[in-house]
């Protein structure tokens, strides 16, 4: 029984296992942080790309729908290079700790909140557009209007964004290194202890990550159907 | 086509400048939607835009409040600026936040201190009988409820001249009732009215004056006695006497 992987897993889970934890509550971080400012960034960039006609404005977004797919370990690629010592930010000494992990998940998740809020914003704008222009309300007036009156179709947006980040492999490995204790994640510690055979930890990890992915997302669920079904 | 003058009265001086157009047309494509045609709106109507389905009753509304560019010709305002404006429109386009918050939102956007807004809001959700649905989201209110909000954001605005088209085309009776009863203070308060409707009987409760259009062209513009009495075109005469117009 004690050698049973699954089992070990759960007692890791039941004992608050430091180690497990610390590296749960770093994926926490990351992930989160990462999503905070790919939607500060995000969110009015997607707005602005739904109200402004510019030339190239095709281009944008298609581009931004296809980055949407943007392989992680590419993006992991680009960071390390803009990151490592002979890098235009190599002084900035980011490589290889949690903040490297941060933008390198902005730069997966900035593209779905981006390209996904263009889409929600543009629609909302289909519907208030007369009424915005009978208000006289500037493009830029409009904007956290749109923002605002979209925000449950956003938090689904936001949430697409999570999924991503806390998902994701390639890039926190490449610029974070999996360094015990100070950029270790979940991810990357799954990764490691399976390649170790350390199969109860790997287990116990995969547990909190699903477990923690279902929990947000049936959070988000029920806030979404609740505040809809209040302000229709 | 005949035209006429509204009478000057002393309170003219008061009244919102003129509505001109001149030689106005829209088209899409090859298609002419409407016009050529030129009128001028001066006091305060109410003015009824009637005419059959695809007349060009919207088309002529959303020019005179500047939603849609003519393609050719001009709407002009007499003086020097522009009036206050603002519009009702058949499905009213409520933001999906509580009643207060929609007409904060539309105080806001017309830089209106902060401090006043919730006042003024509370107001005109009391004059239109909102009161007991402030907190309500507005788009859970009834369709009734919904259109007299979105008259309540409009008396908000104060404007000097209203636009409404077809307020009324999917409400029950004791709605429209509301409604009407809405159009009317907004005259008493000094606003100009311009209303599309193709209920007779309303325009004939509310019209100073009629423009009527058919096929995208302007009839006639008289006021509301000749035009429901001896109306002056053809196809006015068809259409007051219940033929079925195109």
């Amino acid at each position: 029984m004690e050698n049973n992987a699954f089992y070990v897993a759960l007692s890791l889970l039941v004992n608050f296992d430091a180690s497990l934890f610390g590296i749960v509550a770093l994926s926490l971080q990351v992930s989160l942080l990462a999503v905070l400012i790919a939607a500060v960034l995000g969110f009015p960039l997607g707005a602005a790309v739904a109200l402004w006609r510019f030339p190239g404005r095709g281009g944008m977004i298609v581009v931004l729908n296809a980055l949407m797919g943007l392989p992680p370990v590419v993006a992991g690629l680009m960071v390390y290079l803009l990151l490592s010592r002979a890098g235009p930010l190599g002084e900035w000494g980011l490589l290889f700790t949690p903040g490297a992990m941060v933008i390198a998940q902005v730069v997966l998740v900035l593209p779905i909140l981006a390209a996904l809020s263009r889409q929600k914003v543009e629609d909302l704008l289909g519907e208030y557009r007369e009424q915005f222009v009978s208000l006289g309300m500037s493009r830029s007036r409009m904007m956290p209007t749109l923002l605002w009156d979209a925000r449950f179709a956003l938090l689904t947006v936001l949430l697409a964004g999570f999924g991503r980040a806390s998902a994701e492999v390639g890039a926190v490995m490449m610029v974070g290194g999996n360094i015990e204790g100070v950029t270790r994640v979940m991810t990357t510690s799954i990764v490691l202890e399976t390649g170790k055979g350390n199969l109860p930890l790997a287990l116990g990890l995969g547990i909190v990550l699903l477990g923690l992915v279902m929990l947000i997302n049936a959070g988000a669920y029920l806030v979404g159907e609740l505040t809809r079904r209040r302000v229709g | 086509m005949t035209s006429f003058q509204v009478p000057r009265l002393a309170s003219s001086i008061l009244s919102p400048p003129a509505l001109c157009f001149d030689d106005v047309m829209f088209s899409k494509g090859n298609e002419v939607l409407l016009g050529p045609c030129s009128f001028t709106l001066e006091g305060l109507g109410p003015t009824l835009v009637m005419g059959p389905n695809g007349a060009g009753k919207s088309l002529l509304l959303r020019l005179a409040h500047g939603l849609l560019v003519p393609t050719r010709g001009q709407v002009t305002w007499s003086g020097e600026h522009c009036p206050r404006q603002a519009m009702v429109f058949q499905h009213p386009v409520l933001l999906r936040r509580s009643a207060t918050a929609n007409l904060t939102h539309a105080l806001a956007v017309n830089n209106v201190p902060r401090k006043m807004r919730t006042k003024l809001a509370h107001d005109a959700l009391e004059r239109f009988g909102l009161t007991a649905r402030s907190n309500t989201p507005a788009r859970v209110l009834s369709g009734g409820e919904q259109q007299r909000l979105a008259l309540a954001r409009a008396w908000v605005l104060s404007p000097q001249v209203l636009f409404l088209d077809e307020p009324t085309a999917a409400l029950d009776p004791a709605a429209i009732k509301a409604v009407e009863a809405a159009v009317r203070e907004f005259h008493q308060r000094g606003t100009r009215i311009v209303m599309t409707t193709h209920d007779l009987h309303q325009a004939r409760r509310l019209a100073a004056d009629v423009l009527f259009l058919s096929g995208g062209i302007l009839r006639e513009h008289t006021p509301s006695e000749t035009f429901f009495d001896k109306p002056v075109s053809r196809e006015a005469q068809a259409y007051i006497a219940g033929e079925l117009v195109e």
